[in-house]
């Protein structure tokens, strides 16, 4: 009789696998990784402010199931991202991996959330690797790719026929992608092209580079504290008011509350700006403003975008949460976004408008302010090279 | 008009070894005469730059700020010294840095829950904002000369303080022979504790200055206190005169490196070359120079004689 139980058996374990995603479920958990230790917390402050909102908006129940988010903090090391990723899929067993400020971080995590066979959703990083040869079916985007920022600069300067422009970026990955990206599109002169330390405090010895160069403008990509730091001196070394200074992800809302009028004068290319004229980006901008007490960056938007995306894919779905399922429905972005109306490429990045904006004194003291659109449905260089 | 770019980059590398030299001369001093690794150097500089930028919002007036950081800083300093690393003189150097460094955890997430994550902003007050015509075509910043004199004032008063006070006597025999100077009925916790403190004081200056320029945010003293610890290494552990010598020499090579070097490489070697090759070269320039003082000479270029 033997061959029989061990027929039941399979039989037995055949029908538990075969059980599970088929009905719907009555809860979902979803993790939610990002950045919340170390100089870098205040971007993940931004994102899971606006998780909590989001989930305040969707009265704690996302796809109107019952919801748990498990907040998870990589401290800005891929190892450390891996880690907590494997932990939230196996001891917490959640639904979606959603989250991510770092596109290396991204890169090691990526890999473990979709072999589990889960959606991993990225709500700021996007590297070129995850858009072009290794997109993934479960793989999702409610942010950008990481070169089409930058792009959009580089076409705003190409169509303004600047010439002479100087281009500075910490020398490591990202920073040579942007300038890649910006090069991608604009075709003027060049003064040239320096690559500084990651993490450098003074910039003096480059500006005074800079100076002797005379360039007709200066396009920068140095985030977080570097920005501060560049953009400071910038203004104190009398540049600002007589060399014209362009960034993409060097000034935002995360980093306007330390430069304040430092930062006037800037124009940074962004996908999305707490000043964008739609109701789903008014409602969100004006709770957030009540309930945290500051202004939320694009980290944030994208974050909460993330979260409503969710809904509306689960909504759809009736409460499945078979990941193929609630792919097919995410890819429709049938949803309010805080940027409005967009749609997704094959690769599962967005194609959407890209805006030119201008740090201009407020209400709100000083603040981003849409000049015009540089890009309508804008798609990323890499959508080509993926094959789905 | 090539050489006012020198002349120009030269006050860059004299200016920011002279930074480097006030955050160099409090972390060496704690090292060659206390024997202790203290990693939260560069805390203290942040906490430094804090409190300024905390005190100049309150009273409106940049140099009150300064005046009230750094006493300040010097509590804090001593308060770390009494509480935290007393305990820790007679354990290994491995023990010190591992509790020195929870020390740096410490503050960078005490500083985030007090004063928020997004760091703090000052501007230059007007009187300082300007710029100085040093030569016809050489324009340079008023605030930037200013760190300049302040850290060559410092420098001179704490060659003095040690070489003709009582107080820096007791500091150099502390470093010679700490059994001794205690035997003969020196208090020597006291004496550390001062030295902690004022080193600590510096350390706080540095921040003080530091705060209009740089970004005053949770983790500002790490990157700058990898490049002090260059410095005391090349100009020898415990020596004022080396930390002095040592910071300008960092100050230089680093700014003129970052400059010059991608010009002078595209010289030699094509220029897609030198434009790879010369900033990953001019980053790691600092650390080459150390490697090579301490292949020739171990102890420093101006070693605390009477180890």
């Amino acid at each position: 009789m033997k061959p029989s139980i061990r027929g039941a058996i399979a039989l037995s374990v055949a029908a538990m696998f075969a059980v599970g995603p088929a009905h719907a479920a009555d809860k979902i958990k979803i993790g939610f990784i990002t950045t919340l230790s170390g100089p870098a917390g205040i971007i993940g402050k931004h994102m899971k402010d606006s998780v909590e909102l989001a989930l305040q908006h969707l009265g704690g129940k996302v796809g109107g199931l019952q919801t748990e988010v498990i907040f998870g903090d990589d401290q800005r090391k891929p190892d450390v991202g891996k880690q907590v990723a494997e932990e939230m899929l196996k001891k917490d067993r959640v639904d979606i991996v959603a989250g991510i400020i770092w596109s290396n971080v991204l890169l090691a995590v990526a890999p473990s959330v979709t072999s589990a066979g889960k959606i991993m959703m990225s709500t700021n990083a996007g590297p070129h690797q995850l858009a072009g040869k290794e997109c993934n079916p479960l793989f999702i985007s409610s942010s950008w790719q990481n070169d089409q920022t930058p792009e959009a600069m580089g076409k705003y300067m190409q169509d303004q026929k600047f010439n002479d422009v100087y281009l500075i970026a910490p020398n490591y990955a990202a920073g040579k992608d942007m300038m890649t990206g910006f090069k991608r599109y604009f075709k003027g002169r060049i003064a040239d092209e320096v690559y500084t330390k990651l993490g450098q405090q003074d910039y003096q010895a480059e500006l005074s580079q800079l100076r002797a160069k005379k360039p007709k403008a200066v396009f920068v990509f140095l985030p977080g504290g570097m920005g501060i730091q560049f953009v400071k001196q910038y203004t104190q070394a009398g540049l600002r008011g007589q060399i014209p200074l362009y960034s993409s992800y060097t000034v935002d809302e995360v980093t306007l509350p330390a430069l304040k009028d430092a930062a006037v004068g800037q124009w940074e290319t962004r996908y999305w700006s707490p000043d964008l004229k739609n109701p789903a980006s008014q409602k969100y901008v004006a709770d957030f403003r009540k309930k945290f007490k500051y202004t939320p960056a694009y980290y944030g938007s994208q974050s909460y975008d993330g979260i409503m995306l969710i809904d509306a894919a689960v909504r759809a779905t009736k409460g499945n949460l078979d990941a193929k399922a609630l792919m097919a429905e995410m890819l429709k972005a049938d949803y309010a976004s805080t940027r409005g109306k967009y749609r997704y490429g094959n690769n599962h990045f967005p194609i959407q408008n890209f805006y030119l904006a201008k740090a201009v004194k407020g209400a709100n003291g000083v603040q981003m302010q849409i000049e015009t659109t540089v890009f309508s449905d804008h798609r990323d260089a890499y959508a080509k090279d993926c094959n789905m | 008009m090539n050489l006012i770019l020198i002349t120009e980059q030269v006050l860059n590398g004299v200016q920011f070894g002279v930074m480097l030299f006030l955050m160099a001369a409090g972390l060496t001093l704690v090292f060659g005469i206390m024997n202790l690794v203290n990693l939260a150097h560069g805390s203290l500089y942040m906490i430094g730059a804090y409190f300024a930028t905390s005190f100049y919002q309150w009273s409106g007036s940049f140099v009150i700020g300064a005046l009230l950081a750094l006493p300040a800083t010097l509590v804090v300093g001593v308060i770390v010294e009494v509480v935290a690393l007393r305990t820790l003189y007679d354990r290994d150097h491995l023990d010190q840095v591992l509790a020195t460094f929870g020390l740096i955890l410490f503050f960078n997430e005490l500083v985030a829950i007090v004063w928020g994550r997004s760091g703090l902003y000052t501007s230059l007050p007007e009187w300082l904002s300007g710029h100085v015509e040093l030569l016809p075509d050489l324009r340079y910043p008023l605030y930037r000369l200013l760190i300049i004199a302040i850290g060559i004032a410092v420098a001179f008063l704490l060659w003095y303080v040690v070489t003709r006070t009582r107080l820096g006597m007791l500091i150099r025999a502390g470093a010679s022979n700490r059994a001794m100077v205690a035997a003969l009925g020196i208090n020597i916790r006291l004496l550390y504790t001062i030295v902690f403190g004022f080193g600590a004081a510096l350390a706080g200056l540095a921040g003080v200055m530091a705060g209009p320029i740089y970004a005053v945010q949770p983790g500002m003293g790490e990157s700058i206190l990898i490049q002090v610890f260059v410095v005391i290494v090349i100009g020898g552990i415990g020596s004022i005169r080396g930390a002095m010598a040592g910071a300008l020499i960092v100050g230089m090579v680093d700014t003129l490196g970052r400059a010059f070097l991608k010009p002078l490489l595209a010289l030699v070697i094509t220029p897609s070359a030198a434009q790879s090759a010369g900033p990953a070269l001019a980053s790691m320039l600092i650390y080459l120079l150390m490697a090579v003082v301490l292949a020739l000479r171990p102890e420093g270029l101006f070693p605390e004689r009477g180890h």
